[in-house]
């Protein structure tokens, strides 16, 4: 019978994934609790460690606090995206 | 040394009163010496639900207060002499205690009792920080809706930072024939989510609201569905390694028909 129904709502996502989808982002953004002051305290001191190493751009740097990639843990994920202009070279 | 157990939930209404009273009924019919505590100071409940509401002349602000000896405020339970209450005070607020004052009533308790299980209220105030204030252990209760589950998480968070580490899961109120259909949330995802360990499952059933007009725990009811999960995470609680129940076998016609018959 269930699967009776399930034809008649069609191919209709179970009102379950629905709510558990929700919840994982809305969790993602509860867990972290993060401040925009934060994120830039961290995105400052990202910058001075990895200077020593290359050139970024650091205008374009973006970081963010998101849903991991392989998302089966549903812990968020600090994922930044910063540009390098050149290598350093090391001798 | 005794062990103390905090109950708590973030959410209002999805059964800590309730598995309260009935693990602590569970653990002193185990043999175990039990003492419950209610800690919502304001709305007192759980005396309500273990049957006990015309035996309190103290409460738990008068022991703190010193108006009397902690021995005096507590109830000793109708069924189970192994069992205590310690009432919440209904004319007083949350301010009327504070956490080291807390905290030394449950080191107090736990000197006597193998176990002291706080009730907690709704929320994540002043109510809250008292009655985790000298837990040891905590059982977050929840069930499969959003809103109950998003709180579970903000409370898992803040028992964390409490430094109350490896808190244990209660889902409650599972309404297995809207699992099966995929309209409620299941176990697996709720592990998923939550991402801590399970203590229990309960299913929703229609004995928690009758035991509790009665004053009676279903944890003593042999063919109550709900009394059953309520037995198996006492176990679970001392230690012994019982089965998840099967929430399939629980629904089918056989079990009803057991059920009908009393047969379990």
């Amino acid at each position: 019978m269930f699967d009776f129904l399930k034809f008649l709502k069609g191919s209709e996502k179970d009102s379950k994934d629905v709510a558990k989808d929700r919840l994982k982002l809305v969790l993602v953004h509860d867990r972290n609790n993060c401040s925009p002051e934060f994120l830039e305290q961290v995105k400052e001191d990202l910058i001075r460690a990895i200077k020593s190493y290359m050139d970024i751009d650091e205008e374009h740097l973006d970081i963010q606090i998101t849903k991991t990639v392989d998302d089966k843990t549903g812990k968020p994920a600090l994922v930044a995206n910063i540009p390098i202009k050149n290598m350093k070279r090391h001798s | 040394m005794g062990e103390v157990i905090v109950i708590t939930s973030g959410k209002g209404g999805v059964g800590k009163t309730t598995t309260t009273a009935n693990i602590g009924t569970g653990l002193a019919k185990e043999g175990k010496k039990v003492v419950v505590i209610d800690a919502d100071i304001g709305l007192r409940n759980l005396d309500v639900v273990l049957g006990l509401e015309n035996r309190i002349v103290f409460d738990i602000v008068d022991v703190v207060h010193g108006v009397c000896k902690t021995r005096q405020a507590l109830i000793k339970d109708k069924r189970n002499e192994n069992l205590f209450l310690l009432p919440a005070a209904q004319t007083k607020d949350k301010s009327a205690i504070n956490q080291q004052q807390m905290k030394d009533l449950c080191r107090e308790l736990a000197e006597e009792f193998d176990y002291v299980i706080v009730d907690c209220p709704a929320g994540i105030e002043q109510g809250f920080k008292n009655a985790i204030a000298g837990a040891d252990k905590a059982i977050v209760v929840t069930t499969p809706e959003v809103s109950a589950v998003r709180d579970a998480d903000r409370i898992i968070g803040l028992l964390e930072a409490a430094e109350i580490y490896d808190p244990k899961l209660i889902v409650n109120r599972i309404r297995i024939n809207m699992v099966k259909r995929g309209d409620m949330i299941n176990i697996e995802d709720m592990k998923d989510i939550l991402a801590i360990g399970l203590i229990g499952i309960v299913p929703d059933d229609e004995d928690i609201v009758v035991t509790t007009n009665r004053g009676e725990p279903a944890v003593l009811l042999d063919n109550s569905i709900a009394g059953k999960a309520y037995r198996n995470i006492t176990q679970r609680i001392m230690g012994n390694d019982v089965p998840l129940m099967d929430l399939d076998a629980q629904s089918g016609f056989v079990s009803r028909l057991k059920k009908l018959f009393n047969i379990r």
